[in-house]
């Protein structure tokens, strides 16, 4: 069915004899694009929740809110910051390399993107470990002595850049399979759309990273 | 190579290319028709699976005191109970079965604009299935918590919360792509001509279903991952020890779980107004009332969770501000029940299987409904609150409207997924049984409930014990009633006799094509420039072949 309509499209008449196409839907770039649109809806519905609760255990506890945001590392924050920027800049230059049919440099900045994904994570990591090693992760003894915003605050910063790290490995992974796709020739110039979509969803990584980055690390 | 007396039982398009195994060519079926029978196999054993436990409940409650089950299991059957009720059965329910096989072809698409991510969700579906039922056979069984997962209790409890919470989660992402699936096959795959207002109401429906799919499930997924957080790490976000808020949850839970009762129940109004035209052989009132009356419920819908919580600690001000806008909810809703009664007005009602099943649930959803705006005040809720009272109401609203509507359109279109017909006059026979049953099932529950009984509890002090001992033998009535059905169905299943394309003479596209359809649905895809219900004279105005022609083959 599939091929035959993608060489020539299904045609139907009106009442006055003007052609109409039928939408093929195994060859819709519309189709695709809308459908990967609302997956971001509900993305940002799923973060927006996150940043209410945030939010309110905000304005309960703006105190130790604060304190605690001192604690965190502003330095390694930024530069991840600046990181996913960077991110951000590579996964889209890859898209025009890509509809320009420069297909290596495409994949070059691919990889880019990969290589900055993966240094945020090793910074991400360290900046983890740093927290648990003295002894500050939900349900430490540690964290259970200070008071409640603390508690709370540090619960939801390992939720969220948890949250934020998972999408982080899964852009990743998922960056891998357009390069397959790209090398068996099933993304091209012309059918870009999985890349397209791709660096939709990387751009709302980034963006939800520039929500937690002062949320957390410059609110004191 | 399409043969044109094949059906979509006999050819199908798989996945992974090509199965010799009967089995493997459903379970990995891309096909919309297939997929959406692979559902409701899965359903209905779930439904199976929760009558059964409710039976047992029931049973229990026959006579005051423990007689044979002990109150904590008790407490895991109402939750296993609710669990599969709402996630695994009611939630997909419509849209997921009726949906997928009806929505492309209502619409003249040859499927949905997905059909891998179709059937990736059938297998998400799995997934989420298979871990609640794992959950029951390990460690402290299953959650006992109440379907609501309420915090802090479902921090505390030693049962499988996190697997109860995970199946949930699983089987909300199904139901979002299910969701994003049909958006976008609404968007792009109408047959040419077929504008916005020129879709048939069930589409309508689906269409306002699925964004609720979309905007309220991940909301509670990220709720429930927030609980599982809680009990596994100790993040603290809903445990009143550490700072948190349980109330939070509470509202969390219902922003998702007030709109989610409308995505329950406008895809069964969306098949209401399917039967009612065709057996009114008219067009049906007020077309554009109904299909702008299901974006309103969906939208007002989601304003009102509140409603859940008035003794849970909200202020006064938006206990009322919760209460009135819930109240504003049975506008659109009265509005469609106006359009229906309009069209049925002065029309020679064919009271077919169908047809009764939906007049019937009028009855019992005008019930339902009414007694929800009984419980949305906020004076009489406070009394009312957590009693059986409640439990009737939306018994009456799920089971006595949309599982009675689920009913209608299988009946309605039995003949065109199987090509068979069922035996009228025992399938109505059914129906009269679960009617009778229903009621004497659920009715003296609302007493019940204003005397004082309250839910969720295993045992009662004696003066309820009249209306328990009436609802308990409402309840073999009524899975007895439940038997005769399923067992008619299947009858006309095997043995019934060939339906034809269109047996009830109805309008929409899906009627114009073969009983059971082919694999590419249409042959031609007509050029659709009128109304979906157009009947004159009590005639259809419109009769098209749009099989699969012999001389032009699709592929
Ligand atoms: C087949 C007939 C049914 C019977 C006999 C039945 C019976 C019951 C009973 C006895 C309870 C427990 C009440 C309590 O102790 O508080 C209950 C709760 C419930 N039922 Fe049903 N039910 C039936 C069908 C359904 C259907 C079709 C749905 C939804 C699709 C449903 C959804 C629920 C829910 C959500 C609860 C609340 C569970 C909780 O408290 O967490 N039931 N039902
Ligand atoms: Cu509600």
């Amino acid at each position: 069915m599939s091929n035959a309509s993608s060489t020539e499209p299904e045609i139907v008449y009106d009442k006055q004899g003007n052609p109409h196409e039928v939408i093929d839907f195994n060859n819709d770039y519309e189709g695709a694009k809308l459908g990967f649109w609302l997956f971001i809806f509900t993305e940002i519905m799923i973060f927006g929740a996150m940043f209410l609760v945030f939010g309110f255990y905000l304005f309960q506890f703006s105190p130790d809110f604060i304190a605690a945001s001192e604690g965190l590392n502003r330095v390694l924050g930024g530069t991840n910051t600046f990181i996913l920027l960077l991110s951000a800049l590579s996964m889209g230059l890859s898209l025009v390399k890509l509809r320009n049919g420069k297909i290596d440099e495409s994949k070059k900045f691919i990889w880019i993107t990969i290589i900055l994904a993966t240094i945020f994570l090793t910074i991400k990591y360290f900046e983890w470990s740093h927290e648990i090693h003295i002894g500050i992760y939900p349900g430490s003894p540690t964290l259970d002595a200070l008071s409640d915003g603390t508690k709370l605050f540090f619960g939801l910063y390992f939720t969220m850049t948890g949250l934020h790290g998972l999408h982080i490995i899964i852009g990743i992974g998922v960056m891998f399979w357009v390069l397959a796709l790209i090398n068996s020739g099933k993304i091209t110039s012309t059918n870009f759309v999985v890349l397209e979509n791709t660096a939709l969803y990387w751009d709302l990584v980034h963006l939800v990273w520039v929500f937690v980055f002062p949320l957390f690390y410059l609110i004191y | 190579m399409s043969n044109v007396h094949k059906s979509f039982y006999d050819e199908t398009h798989t996945v992974f290319g090509h199965h010799k195994n009967k089995i493997l060519q459903w379970i990995f079926s891309i096909d919309h028709k297939r997929i959406a029978l692979l559902y409701l196999f899965v359903m209905f054993a779930f439904f199976a699976v929760a009558v059964s436990t409710a039976l047992v409940m029931r049973l229990e409650l026959f006579s005051p005191g423990q007689d044979f089950i002990d109150p904590d299991t008790y407490n895991q059957a109402f939750t296993l109970h609710g669990v599969i009720m709402i996630f695994l059965f009611i939630i997909p329910g419509i849209p997921a079965v009726l949906g997928n096989f009806l929505l492309p072809l209502q619409l003249g698409a040859r499927d949905v604009s997905f059909p891998k991510i179709n059937l990736l969700s059938w297998w998400l579906y799995m997934l989420g299935a298979l871990l609640a039922v794992t959950s029951l056979f390990i460690g402290d069984g299953f959650a006992d918590t109440g379907w609501t997962f309420y915090a802090p209790y479902s921090i505390k409890t030693d049962t499988n919360v996190i697997w109860a919470l995970s199946a949930a989660f699983i089987l909300g992402f199904a139901s979002i792509l299910t969701g994003i699936n049909f958006v976008v096959t609404i968007h792009r795959l109408r047959a040419p001509g077929m504008g916005f207002f020129k879709m048939p109401l069930f589409v309508w429906s689906l269409y306002a279903t699925s964004w609720i799919q979309i905007l309220a499930t991940p909301v509670v997924g990220i709720s429930l991952i927030m609980v599982i957080l809680e009990r596994t790490f100790g993040i603290g976000i809903f445990d009143p020890t550490k700072g948190g808020d349980p109330v939070l949850l509470e509202h969390m839970f219902w922003i998702y779980s007030h709109p989610a009762v409308y995505l329950m129940i406008l895809p069964a109004f969306g098949i209401a107004s399917e039967i009612v035209p065709t057996f009114c052989r008219k067009p049906i009132f007020g077309y554009h009332a109904i299909a702008i009356s299901s974006a309103m419920i969906a939208g007002v819908g989601y304003l009102v969770w509140g409603h859940h919580m008035y003794t849970s600690g909200e202020s006064e001000m938006i206990k009322l501000i919760f209460s009135a806008l819930t109240f504003f909810v049975a506008v659109p809703t009265g509005v469609k029940f106006f359009d229906w009664i309009a069209t049925m007005y002065k029309a020679s009602i064919d009271f077919k299987t169908p047809m009764l099943w939906t007049v019937g649930t009028f009855i019992t959803f005008i019930i339902g409904g009414l007694t929800g705006l009984i419980v949305a005040s906020v004076g009489v809720d406070i009394y009312l609150h957590d009693t059986y009272f409640v439990v009737a109401h939306f018994h009456y609203a799920i089971l006595g409207g949309v599982v009675f509507l689920m009913f209608a359109g299988m009946h309605y279109w039995f003949p065109k997924i199987t090509g068979k017909m069922y035996n009228e006059k025992h399938a109505a026979r059914a129906f009269y049984t679960i009617f009778i049953g229903f009621n004497l099932l659920w009715f003296p529950m609302f007493i019940a409930g204003m005397l004082g009984m309250p839910r969720r509890y295993f045992d009662y002090l004696p003066e309820f014990e009249i209306w328990h001992k009436l609802a308990t033998i409402g309840s073999w009535v009524f899975a007895l009633g439940l038997i005769y059905m399923f067992y008619t169905l299947y009858r006309g299943w095997r043995y019934g006799e060939l339906a034809g394309p269109n047996p009830w003479n109805a309008t929409t596209l899906e009627w114009q094509i073969p009983s059971p359809p082919q694999l590419p649905n249409f042959g031609e895809i007509p050029y659709v420039d009128y109304m979906p219900y157009e009947y004159k004279n009590g005639e259809p105005v419109r009769h098209l072949d749009l099989s699969v022609k012999e001389d032009k083959p699709h592929e």
